[in-house]
């Protein structure tokens, strides 16, 4: 007599057409009032405003032009607009975005807040982070990594997420360097599925 | 008790990162073993949805792309079911994403080349929340099958995409829906990507005669399993210690 448990629906690819689905502006089509997830952190948010750019790399070295990416991640204040995400948030803060990579360039971006750093496990604070989920054609099964910043070296030589890496050489996978632009700060952020520096992905 | 981690996400039951047999996954695919964690509150929430987030109309393909008083070409169905967690506890109020090819097996999208033409009056994608038992339904045409590159001649089985959230980003899930007795999904390099057959039959969809509406459309039944939380009658070491 035990619980009876259900098995998780597996995954499949989400295929070269995920534009129509999740971004069908870009598939060449005007259909919803409102494509979700371009607006990650609403009218007024706290915190620096930033903007993320990057590539996603496959293994023989090319842009990868048929990608989703999903953004998760808390406010300034470090809370995640969430009912159990430690905290108020401002008001049209969502923490969540979702891009798609340029059909010609396969470059990605969006403008968002820096986090602050969240609680972790065990009451160890974890270094400002943004979480990432990676669909494309070729990928089963949606990959998840997260975005460090180059400019925060005292919380990331103590996050309890970058210290599980073994490979100190490994870690440098997960942090965006910074540029400004224009007076803005942006942080440069490829991702390489696989081959010489291959991104570290998390099995969450 | 109060609700802790999810479950384990069970590797060999999900297609792996590499099968060759598709082979757009072999530069695809990461080589070094993903870092399992432990969730934190980066994984155990996730972005949440409202009904001011999307339009009634929009759980409707057959109508929220069609030209007023026409409809698109192709069999009428219907697609439901719950979205339901491993602990077989409904997931209300998420978000559930879909999108497909229309009856002649075309994609609306620019990167879409197939000789099969564009349906003017179907655009292809919808979405909907589950109600307060996980129920959602959509209406839409049955998708056809097409060939695609990748043996010289494969033809994706009819197929519906899936995309749902349920409450925490280590949820996140998107997967394809197929129709029950498809003689093309025991041929499929992307289905069989997938290692055990039971884990497949979750996608078959099933024909739903008391769910079909005599003389107008015709029903399938889907249910979509999202990972389950453990409870503890323990303390939370989340954030404790």
């Amino acid at each position: 007599m035990g619980m009876k448990y259900l098995k998780e629906t597996p995954s499949q690819t989400a295929g070269p057409y995920v534009h129509i689905g999740l971004a069908p502006g870009a598939a060449g089509f005007d259909i919803y009032r409102e494509e979700l997830g371009h607006d990650i952190a609403g009218p007024n948010p706290k915190g620096e405003r930033i903007r993320v750019e990057g590539l996603v790399i496959d293994g023989t070295g090319s842009p990868i032009k048929d990608v989703l990416l999903e953004a998760w991640q808390a406010n300034a204040d470090g809370h995640y607009a969430h009912p159990e995400g430690g905290g108020e948030v401002e008001e049209g803060f969502r923490g969540w975005g979702r891009v798609i990579t340029d059909f010609e360039t396969g470059e990605w971006g969006f403008d968002t807040v820096k986090p602050g750093r969240v609680m972790g496990r065990n009451g160890r604070l974890m270094a400002p982070h943004i979480n990432l989920w990676i669909v494309a054609r070729g990928i089963n099964l949606g990959l998840n990594t997260r975005m460090y910043f180059a400019d925060e070296d005292a919380a990331n030589a103590e996050d309890p997420v970058i210290n599980l890496i073994e490979w100190e050489r490994r870690r440098a996978t997960l942090i965006a360097r910074r540029e400004d632009r224009d007076g803005l700060p942006l942080y440069r952020f490829d991702i390489k599925v696989q081959g010489q520096d291959e991104t570290v992905f998390f099995d969450i | 008790m109060k609700p802790a981690e999810f479950y384990a996400r069970d590797r060999r039951w999900h297609p792996p990162a590499l099968a060759r047999d598709y082979k757009t996954s072999v530069t695809r695919s990461p080589q070094y073993a993903a870092i399992s964690l432990q969730h934190s509150a980066s994984e155990l929430t996730g972005p949440v949805f409202g009904h001011n987030d999307i339009d009634a109309v929009d759980n409707d393909l057959l109508a929220n792309y069609a030209q007023p008083g026409e409809s698109p070409i192709g069999e009428r169905i219907i697609v439901h079911g719950r979205v339901l967690d491993e602990n077989a506890r409904p997931v209300p109020n998420t978000l559930v994403e879909i999108w497909q090819a229309n009856a002649g097996g075309r994609y609306r999208h620019k990167k879409d080349t197939y000789l099969a033409p564009i349906d003017p009056n179907f655009g292809g994608c919808g979405r909907t929340l589950t109600d307060e038992n996980g129920y959602y339904y959509f209406r839409t045409v049955k998708p056809g099958a097409y060939p695609w590159r990748n043996w010289v001649n494969d033809w994706r089985p009819a197929h519906i995409h899936v995309s749902v959230f349920g409450s925490g980003f280590a949820q996140r899930l998107i997967t394809q829906l197929y129709f029950e007795g498809d003689p093309l999904i025991a041929k499929c390099p992307i289905v069989a990507t997938i290692p055990d057959p039971q884990a497949i039959d979750m996608l078959i969809a099933r024909l739903d005669m008391n769910a079909t509406i005599p003389l107008d459309t015709i029903a399938y039944h889907f249910d979509i399993v999202l990972r389950g939380r453990r409870s503890t009658l323990f303390e939370n070491r989340l954030e404790g210690n």
